[in-house]
């Protein structure tokens, strides 16, 4: 192994030029993806962050997956019933304290209530449609990251302004309401109710920013005419992956639609695969290309070395032998490039997560978000190395599979 | 009694295509061992072909090349790699060192392939070969650095490394000048003085008449076998 060794590295250091140029090939290809691999899962973890921070990991909702079957149905298959309702059903969530406490006795996370309905914020001519939670602020802070994403005032505010409410920054912004101001909430059965801007918050999610609003339990009830309802119940785990597990485990105790964060976004992450996809496309193809400046050296050596392949031949080396030689060259080019790969990728990613820029939409300058991972720089590398090997056995296999009579008759 | 080192039995070597073309035709060959031979003929006789099958380059489309007292028809390509890694050496018209190696790397490349000695023996075992060529002060030179007489006698040098049974020359002088031709065919002949076979593919009758037996071809048979008796040349036409 090291005579083969020995040959291969003659050759690549004897054609400094065009080894240096096969290893700027894969060493390009390598540090470009790698800055991809960083960018991309940089910002779509960002974004899933933002997702997961400010929505809670599971909703519980009054509601049920399928209409319950009928007594009728079940006694006569042959009957058929549609657009029933009942008429005496309150709404909301039966019995909650006790629905959370015997979730809380299980999963791995906790639990809050809140009573969610949908108004009219009017405020100065502008009339907007909102979508306000009623929530208790002490079990907020287990379950929601709101406390945190405080522009202005506390959540504690909530409950010393008078029917106070909590309101994103964007839509404060389009009614051009401050912290302090009176706002008038129009309730879906033409219920009014004044209410004080205790605060402002900013979630990053723009459709969370401009349309929703907090009150505290109370208000949130009247303007749904139900006192005393909680029609949602939200909840965090310590570990958001588990939530659609947890979410169908809930469901099967309470019987309950529980709506995971993953099902809530199916389309949002839907369109993450189909974006990974088209990526790792993209990736896989860089890889490729930059194989081919391997393939380009391995093709040249082994033609300008068909001589010393009969030679070594002749000499009574195995074939597999002299094709190795050329294996270990393109690794020896693939490996140096590699490591040049990984330095370039993690310049470009340091350089990149410097670069901020301007959102339009949220208004915000933020900064390229980059996901550092081991994981990257070694998957890459393999598949590198695999792109470089392949190059390589190619022409290698052809060049060695030459009769060295042909080549030394040919030389004579 | 004088033992064999190689043997060709009923040697045929055929090209085959739209129009097939007999290489060699027929050819029944002893040599023994120790003994110097040289392979004669004009252009395209089939002299070098022969060469290349008693030296395993080639395969043979009929017959056996026996070397050593062993059949190698039925050899698979890497054990026919092994047989003239260790029991063949080659010397070519043109050198063919590997030119980005020194000298002795090239001398160590047959050592190092077969992997038998240690990596301070191989050394010692090339410097002394090359000094016994009188190439002590080239080890460290490279092919280029050299004078075509030089060259081939590195190659010489390299033929003998792994101490063949056999050496298969094909016209080894044939790119050299008076004084190189003679100084490596004296080699030559030194080696078979030694006890190692020695078979050469020669245009040159002078050197073939300093060989042990001179064995002539035409049209891929051997036309006449001529031996040296106690100084004496003896004539043979075949058939």
């Amino acid at each position: 192994m090291k005579l083969l060794f020995n040959i291969a590295w003659t050759h690549v250091s004897s054609r400094v030029r065009q080894t240096l140029v096969g290893m700027a090939g894969v060493a390009m290809g390598v540090g470009f993806t790698i800055m991809m691999a960083g960018l991309m899962q940089g910002s779509q973890l960002d974004f899933l962050r933002q997702l997961v921070d400010t929505m809670p990991h599971i909703t519980i909702e009054d509601e049920r997956r399928s209409v319950p079957t009928q007594p009728a149905d079940q006694e006569y298959g042959a009957v058929q019933m549609s657009d029933i309702a009942n008429v005496g059903k309150r709404p909301g969530i039966k019995y909650p304290e006790s629905v959370m406490s015997s979730l809380r006795s299980w999963i791995p996370g906790d639990v809050a209530p809140s009573a969610k309905t949908t108004a009219i914020i009017n405020h100065g001519g502008a009339r907007i449609g909102i979508t306000l939670s009623g929530i208790d602020t002490r079990r907020e802070v287990q379950v929601s990251k709101l406390a945190s994403q405080m522009r202005e005032g506390k959540l504690d505010d909530l409950s010393r302004a008078p029917n106070g409410i909590i309101m994103g920054e964007a839509l404060a912004e389009k009614l051009g309401v401050k912290t302090g101001n009176t706002v008038l909430l129009i309730g879906g059965q033409g219920i009014q109710l004044n209410s004080t801007v205790a605060g402002l918050f900013r979630s990053g999610l723009k459709r969370v920013d401009e349309s929703q609003i907090y009150s505290l339990m109370g208000p949130a009830q009247v303007m749904m005419g139900q006192s005393g309802v909680v029609n949602q119940l939200r909840l965090r785990l310590n570990d958001p992956m588990l939530a659609q597990k947890v979410a169908a485990q809930v469901e099967a105790q309470t019987g309950y639609k529980s709506v995971s964060w993953q099902e809530a976004n199916a389309d949002l992450l839907s369109s993450f695969t189909v974006r990974d996809f088209i990526v790792l496309t993209v990736m896989g193809a860089m890889l490729l290309t930059s194989s081919f400046a391997t393939y380009n050296i391995i093709s040249t050596i082994t033609h300008e070395k068909r001589q010393d392949i009969a030679i070594m031949k002749s000499l009574g080396m195995r074939e597999y032998a002299v094709r190795r030689i050329f294996i270990i060259e393109a690794a020896i080019i693939g490996l140096v490039g590699i490591l040049f790969g990984w330095i370039l990728g993690y310049l470009l990613c340091y350089g990149w997560s410097k670069i901020t820029i301007f959102n339009p939409l949220t208004g915000t300058t933020v900064p390229l978000q980059i996901y550092y991972s081991l994981m990257h720089y070694v998957v890459v590398g393999g598949i590198s190395l695999v792109c470089c090997a392949g190059a390589a056995y190619f022409p290698a296999r052809k060049a060695t599979c030459v009769h060295p009579v042909d080549i030394i008759r040919g030389a004579s | 009694m004088t033992e064999v080192a190689l043997q060709a039995v009923e040697l045929v070597r055929r090209i085959e295509g739209a129009v097939s073309h007999t290489l060699v035709n027929g050819i029944d060959l002893a040599v023994n061992k120790g003994e110097f031979v040289a392979i004669t003929g004009p252009s395209g006789s089939g002299k070098s072909s022969l060469l290349y099958l008693l030296g395993l380059l080639d395969a043979p489309s009929e017959g056996e090349v026996i070397i050593c007292g062993q059949p190698t028809s039925k050899l698979s390509e890497s054990d026919r790699a092994d047989v003239r890694l260790t029991k063949c050496g080659f010397v070519f018209q043109f050198h063919f060192l590997l030119p980005e190696f020194t000298s002795l790397d090239n001398v160590l490349l047959p050592m190092r392939a077969a992997g038998r000695m240690a990596e301070s023996e191989m050394r010692e075992r090339g410097l002394a070969l090359l000094g016994s060529l009188g190439l002590a002060e080239h080890a460290n030179k490279r092919p280029n650095a050299l004078s075509g007489g030089q060259r081939q006698r590195v190659a010489i040098a390299r033929a003998l490394a792994n101490r063949p049974e056999i050496i298969v020359a094909d016209e080894p002088t044939g790119a050299l000048d008076t004084a190189s031709t003679e100084q490596v065919f004296s080699i030559l002949r030194d080696i078979a003085d030694q006890g190692q076979t020695v078979v050469v593919v020669t245009h040159d009758p002078a050197l073939a008449a300093r060989a042990d037996r001179r064995i002539h071809i035409v049209d891929g048979k051997i036309a006449e076998i001529t031996e040296r008796d106690a100084g004496k040349l003896v004539c043979a036409a075949e058939g």
